[in-house]
């Protein structure tokens, strides 16, 4: 089925011409009185204004972000879980309308939002919930007469900068553990999708109490900047790329605050031998995680973009992949039957684009796509060919993320040759690992430097296992119970029972 | 027109060069630092002129109208056999860089080094 292009009639999303920030509970203009038009690039069209906010805005969020913090952190974690339950509550209840904004957004298909984005969402806010309500501090007796307890409290106010690739999934996987630990959140969305957070906002920001929850839009730079140099924020949250990544971290030293960064990877996806043994349901799985670059249109921070083949395999096993490659047709994001949508934005295109030069420039061979296509209907939108190159781990489309539907493969003789192309890299975030033998899975997992290592899967992103990166990839471990102390200071009562003196003055 | 403007691995187009003009006449003195990973990166990002703390191990690829452009030690030893050309396109960026308010983003187009390409 297609789902109504939003905005027209029958359509389960109508935006408003204009938002405003969320700010203590209310929506309201930016000092400033300017806005920017906000493209969907799905068709390359603009849909809705958005505020172009700038420091005074970013201060308005703050005060009211500081006027609610105490009596946030001071709440019950049982109620302040309850409200978690309520947002993600109705979420599930308006599911299929924010997916269908999603989509509209950011470009992605509705397969995907409607599959993953919302229903992963949703859970983070209940895991979250739950992980408060078992939450316990520590206590240690000493001495017969001295205990040392351990509890949390919460930072205060953070800031929270949220990328364009999964707008509301990634605004929840860092705002759910943030407002669980009782901090109150000032959030900026990505310049480029800032529609479905709003909507969101529309639904459940009131279900916190005023101030907990402000959401100020605007550009990086005019914005962004300004919250992540803010004296009065306890900590900045942000994904995106290590130049602003190192800005923030700098910007954090002059204020002597923590961070978490996600900063991306160039994913290595390991295929061993033994993944041919048989013609079996398996095989056909490993075939579906070589394709997995393509979800997301290859815009997500893992993305499995250097596949490293077995030689033993390799002629077979990249012809059987490539024939499931050319069955993902980039096409109407709408319609639930698209596996592949539109890149996010022009520059991201553009950028895509410029490393397919590069690539053809290295010499690397283009084995399928590399080019941009029209969907019919949607000329305007931007749109990738899935593209596979084959070349060596030296070139740059081995090196830097494209985040575009591209990989890039090439073949090992040994174990260790795959593992030393794999860790041959500046990140080290997700890496998939494929073969029926539970020694080499084992042994590979542990010795490729990343984060996480998928088994026998990819692109699974359940709550409760921990997501972040080695080396250039970040600082941070997110959807895990874990991300919780991220947003916490450890208070410590040092108490003496002893009714005596010390007898030391 | 491609252009550079001293012995360099970085040159920009003239819409580039133009760009950095009118940057440059509204903030001050600029500076470029490429950047890598996802989202925004593999893009180059322009600050004012000191915003992006210069590290030891940055590598200083050439001037492009009297601005710097940088690249991190590591990332250059993965991108030395590359020639940049700064360019630019419509679209909007999402890190700090200056010009994404207009409406434009840096990009950064690559050719394959005449003596890299020779030594393969």
């Amino acid at each position: 089925m297609r789902y109504e292009q939003p905005n027209s009639t029958g359509s389960k999303v109508q935006y408003k011409s204009r938002y405003q920030n969320f700010i203590g509970g209310k929506w309201v203009e930016p000092r400033s009185g300017s806005y920017f038009e906000n493209i969907s690039p799905v068709d390359g069209k603009a849909f809705c204004e958005v505020p172009r906010s700038g420091a005074d805005d970013i201060e308005l969020a703050l005060d009211a972000a500081h006027a609610a913090k105490v009596a946030w952190g001071k709440t019950a974690a049982g109620t302040r879980a309850q409200l978690l339950n309520k947002i993600a509550d109705v979420m599930e209840a308006n599911l299929e309308m924010l997916a269908v904004s999603e989509t509209w957004d950011n470009g992605k298909p509705v397969r995907e939002t409607l599959a993953a984005d919302l229903p992963l969402a949703i859970d983070h806010f209940r895991y979250f919930a739950g992980c408060l309500r078992s939450e316990e501090g520590g206590m240690a007796e000493l001495d017969e007469h001295t205990v040392s307890y351990h509890l949390k409290e919460p930072l205060g106010v953070v800031g929270q900068i949220i990328p364009w690739n999964f707008p509301l999934l990634m605004a929840a996987w860092k705002l759910a553990p943030a407002l669980a630990a009782g901090n109150c959140v000032v959030l900026k969305p990505a310049e480029q999708t800032p529609a479905t957070i709003l909507l969101w906002a529309e639904l459940v920001g009131n279900i916190l109490p005023d101030g907990v929850l402000n959401i100020v839009n605007g550009f990086g730079v005019e914005a962004g900047k300004p919250l992540a140099q803010n004296r009065r924020v306890a900590k900045v949250a942000f994904t995106g790329e290590t130049t602003t990544g190192r800005l923030i971290m700098q910007y954090a030293s002059e204020n002597l605050i923590p961070v978490t960064l996600e900063l991306g990877g160039k994913s290595p996806n390991i295929f061993f031998s033994d993944v041919w043994q048989q013609d079996d349901a398996f095989r056909q799985k490993s075939l579906e995680g070589f394709a997995m670059f393509a979800l997301n249109q290859g815009e997500v921070c893992t993305c499995p973009s250097r596949a490293l083949i077995d030689k033993q395999i390799y002629g077979h096993f990249l012809d059987a992949a490539l024939s499931r490659v050319a069955q993902i047709k980039p096409g109407n994001p709408l319609d639930s039957e698209t596996k592949l949508g539109a890149q996010a934005s022009n520059d991201q295109l553009e950028k895509i684009l410029s490393y397919i030069d590069i690539g053809k420039k290295e010499g690397a061979k283009v084995l399928c796509g590399g080019e941009r296509v029209e969907v019919a209907g949607l000329e305007g939108g931007y749109y990738v060919a899935p593209t596979v190159f084959e070349g060596n781990n030296a070139m740059r489309v081995f090196q830097e993320e494209i985040f575009g539907p591209c990989v890039s493969v090439t073949s090992f003789d040994s174990f260790d040759e795959a593992i030393s192309i794999a860790n041959d890299t500046l990140y080290g975030l997700g890496a998939g690992v494929w073969t029926r033998s539970t020694h080499t899975a084992y042994r590979a997992a542990r010795a490729i430097e990343a984060g996480r290592v998928w088994t026998n899967c990819y692109h699974l992103y359940p709550a409760h296992a921990a997501f972040g990166g080695y080396k250039h990839s970040g600082i941070g471990r997110e959807t895990h119970k874990m991300m919780l102390e991220h947003y916490q200071q450890t208070k410590n009562i040092l108490t003496s029972y002893d009714p005596n003196p010390m007898g030391f003055f | 027109m491609v252009g550079s403007d001293s012995a360099s691995t970085v040159g920009a187009t003239e819409a580039a060069r133009e760009l950095i003009r009118s940057l440059r006449a509204r903030h001050g003195p600029l500076m470029f630092h490429q950047s890598g990973g996802c989202c925004d990166g593999s893009a180059p990002m322009c600050y004012p002129r000191g915003e992006l703390r210069i590290g030891a191990r940055d590598v200083l690829l050439g001037e492009i109208e009297e601005t710097p452009f940088y690249i991190g030690g590591d990332q250059y030893e993965r991108w030395k056999h590359t020639r940049l050309t700064l360019d630019v396109v419509p679209g909007r960026g999402s890190g700090f860089s200056l010009e994404a308010p207009d409406g434009v983003r840096f990009i950064i187009r690559s050719d394959v080094c005449a003596v890299a390409a020779a030594e393969t």
